[in-house]
């Protein structure tokens, strides 16, 4: 699945990283908590999440992500778009909810992040 | 790694609070690992821990620096912040275990794996405090088999 078919899937509109619309993604996730997407987050992996400040186009680009898509038409700053487009990563925003996208995205075929970390008990992995 | 590093070494500044700003020693460690062709797993373990390192002084310190030296096939990153030290590294060392304020949680920070995703990522890791001073924490990035296919980033 391309960053353009997950943008028509979602109904997104695109702020910024056009030139990274062919880029293909292998996995997704959906998360709000940046601590745990530094821990769990690989390369090539969507980012779904309703965090739009700086700090996540910045984890994103860190990691490897492919692109971040923000949900329920939540916008980041001028900043955040600034350094997305700079980064060549694509930014998109959603009106659906972050359960909303991923459902979507699972239902066709996109797969999630098998987190596989020791501290977690078993049945999560 | 297929060539030496250039010889590298730079002190960044940390404010604490400036989440905005948090970020510059890991974002130019990346670039200057890309630039020279390291390998994206080397380059990718590098900028985590750098990151993590550079928002814990953040999220707990009133100031710090993130130095950054790098020679040779290593990379070393190290950290020193003037803030309230850490009482007992061996809870702080656990995942899940934080005090991180309520402000950081909210900005999606703060949820207790720094310490553990630094150690996994270095591949010698060094943590000294001292309560009321500040704390020290020395990281070594040597290359890795695993490196080279860019896959998990240090699993």
């Amino acid at each position: 699945m391309r960053v353009s078919d997950i943008a028509a899937v979602l109904g997104a509109e695109m702020l910024a990283g056009r030139s990274g619309l062919i880029r293909d993604v292998p996995s997704a996730g959906g998360c709000d908590i940046i601590s745990d997407l530094l821990f769990f987050g690989k390369p090539g992996m969507l980012l779904l999440t309703g965090l739009t400040q700086l700090s996540v186009v910045r984890t994103a680009h860190l990691l490897d992500l492919s692109g971040i898509v923000f949900v329920r038409g939540k916008r980041p700053d001028e900043g955040a778009i600034e350094l997305a487009e700079s980064l060549g990563l694509p930014l998109l925003v959603s009106p659906l909810s972050l359960y909303d996208c991923c459902g979507r995205l699972y239902a066709r075929g996109l797969p999630g992040v098998i987190p596989g970390a020791p501290h977690l008990p078993a049945e999560c992995a | 790694m297929v060539t030496p590093l250039k010889s590298f070494s730079h002190s960044y500044p940390v404010l604490g609070g400036a989440y905005y700003l948090a970020g510059r020693a890991a974002s130019d460690a990346k670039r200057r690992l890309g630039e020279q062709q390291a390998p994206a797993g080397f380059a990718r373990r590098v900028a985590i821990a750098t990151y993590e390192a550079e928002m814990n002084i953040c999220i707990h310190a009133i100031s710090g620096e993130v130095v950054i030296v790098m020679e040779g096939e290593r990379v070393e990153v190290v950290a020193n912040d003037r803030g309230p030290g850490i009482a007992d590294i061996a809870l702080a060392m656990t995942s899940g275990y934080s005090t991180a304020s309520d402000k950081a949680r909210a900005m999606g920070f703060g949820a207790g794996l720094g310490f553990a995703n630094m150690q996994r990522c270095a591949d010698r890791f060094h943590i000294r405090s001292r309560i009321g001073a500040g704390t020290n924490v020395k990281m070594t990035f040597l290359p890795r088999p695993e490196d080279e296919e860019g896959g998990a980033p240090c699993s």
